[in-house]
């Protein structure tokens, strides 16, 4: 009997806890080859294809070459802060993962496995700061390198996820005004109860919240923190080897975040589609984790496409995208969806 | 009670993970030739303009950041609001309207005063 517990309290939790911490990695390694070779595709050009099928090994490949790689630390860098950044960015970039859930839950037996490793009543709020943490190894990577790039990438990055941050709260605010609770888990059952995706229900929070997504993400078209032409590589300039691979890792950990984020809030995390229809009953026999992956697929392929299709922004211009379009809008929108949800 | 000790066991872990590979590559790597310009600052192949960059630096958002603090402070008091909506009832709804109504006007105070601003258009 003492085993039964062993194993229900300590191995499998452990073991949900290896996986979610793999989770991400594994992403990044899907992510990078698909970024590499769509982007290439769209721009007509072969991207990699030699390394495995359909250069799928490529990311391998990359990844095996960091580990080899020297690890370079410029003489007037700050010794400490240098070695704290990255592993303060990929922590906090996998330790969001723990309040996200990633499928229901499977019964097995008398056994009933969640996935997901915490609940908490109040998620969605703690996903957000935890992964707002990232933002301090942000600094310290830029100031600890002493150097003028990483100084200037690091201050754009703040200010942008700065600005970005309100949008965010404000959408997010109508989200839970909705399903009347910031609990992630809650929040999908209140879809799967109301038979529709608070994405058709909510589209300006939707738009609004994708938008300051990428931001958030500093990706294209709103990298300035990494503008290659005008900052070579920003924050991480001087970063090389696996250091370099933390804030790299990171980057995309956090773009899987935001994408189970929007899935979970605007597009029903793992439940099946067109839940109304009777023909397409047959979709719920796909198991809930199957969907919820497509969907984030498919929202980390909007990345991929979006960067490959828009031009990059300038400083002041994102800056007031923010702080003049979005805010209002978000502002505007959360007291329209108020009102009308006293008046029905 | 449960659940958070699951987030403390992955803190852990998820903190032991990033330093122990961070330290484990370190230990496997089997090359180290530290030399001249590598340890320079990079500036695009110049020598650097001055040695460090530790000198005054414009930064043009610090009234950003003050306006960012009331708007996330705000938003994070609609939150309760949000949750419990349907028990507060029109008494709840007319308290958030004159809220956001105040937060507004401030709004619009530093659009006015040209806090929101940055960079070109400032000049």
């Amino acid at each position: 009997m003492t085993n039964t517990g062993f194993v229900f309290d300590v191995l499998i939790p452990v073991g949900k806890i290896v996986a979610v911490i793999l989770y991400p990695m594994l992403m990044t390694i899907v992510m990078i080859w698909l970024e590499r070779r769509v982007v290439a595709l769209m721009q007509k050009r072969l991207g990699p294809n030699r390394v495995g099928f359909q250069g799928i090994l490529q990311p391998f490949a990359d990844a095996f070459k960091l580990f080899l790689k020297e690890d370079i630390m410029q003489d007037q860098a700050d010794p400490l802060l240098f070695k704290v950044a990255p592993v303060l960015v990929m922590f906090s970039s996998l330790l969001a993962f723990c309040f996200v859930p990633l499928g229901e839950p499977i019964r097995i037996g008398t056994y009933q496995l969640t996935l997901w490793i915490a609940q908490s009543p109040v998620g969605l709020l703690l996903v957000l700061g935890l992964s707002s943490i990232s933002v301090f190894g942000v600094i310290f990577g830029g100031w600890a390198s002493n150097s003028k790039y990483p100084l200037m990438g690091a201050l754009r990055s703040v200010v942008q996820i700065l600005s970005y941050e309100i949008p965010i709260g404000l959408t997010v605010l109508s989200v839970v005004f909705f399903a009347r609770s910031i609990d992630l888990v809650e929040i999908v059952n209140h879809q799967s109860q109301a038979k529709i995706w608070f994405g058709f229900m909510l589209p300006v929070s939707f738009v609004v919240f994708w938008i300051s997504a990428i931001a958030e993400t500093n990706r294209a078209p709103f990298d300035l923190p990494e503008a290659e032409s005008e900052l070579v590589a920003g924050y991480h300039t001087e970063y090389s080897g696996m250091k370099f691979a933390f804030f790299y890792i990171a980057e995309y950990a956090h773009m899987v975040l935001v994408s189970s984020l929007v899935v979970i809030m605007f597009f029903g995390g793992w439940l099946a589609p067109f839940p109304n229809v009777p023909a397409f009953a047959f979709l719920k026999v796909i198991p809930g984790f199957v969907w919820y992956l497509v969907k984030i697929m498919f929202f980390l392929y909007l990345y991929v496409w979006i960067r490959a299709t828009l031009p990059r922004y300038r400083f002041d211009e994102l800056i007031r995208l923010a702080w003049k379009w979005l805010i209002p809008l978000a502002l505007l929108n959360f007291l329209v969806v108020a009102l009308i949800r006293y008046i029905l | 009670m449960n659940n958070y000790w699951y987030f403390f066991l992955f803190l852990i872990i998820s903190i032991a993970f990033s330093v122990f590979l961070l330290a484990f590559i370190s230990f496997i790597r089997y090359r180290k030739n530290e030399s001249g310009a590598k340890r320079t600052p990079y500036e695009c192949g110049v020598d650097p303009a001055t040695p460090t960059a530790r000198e005054s630096y414009s930064i043009r958002f610090y009234l950003l950041t003050l306006v960012f603090i009331v708007f996330e402070v705000e938003t994070f008091f609609l939150f309760p609001w949000a949750v419990i909506h349907d028990k507060l009832k029109l008494f709840g709804l007319i308290e958030v309207v004159i809220f956001l109504a105040i937060l507004g006007l401030g709004y619009v105070y530093a659009w006015k005063s040209k806090a929101l601003d940055f960079g070109r258009s400032l000049e």
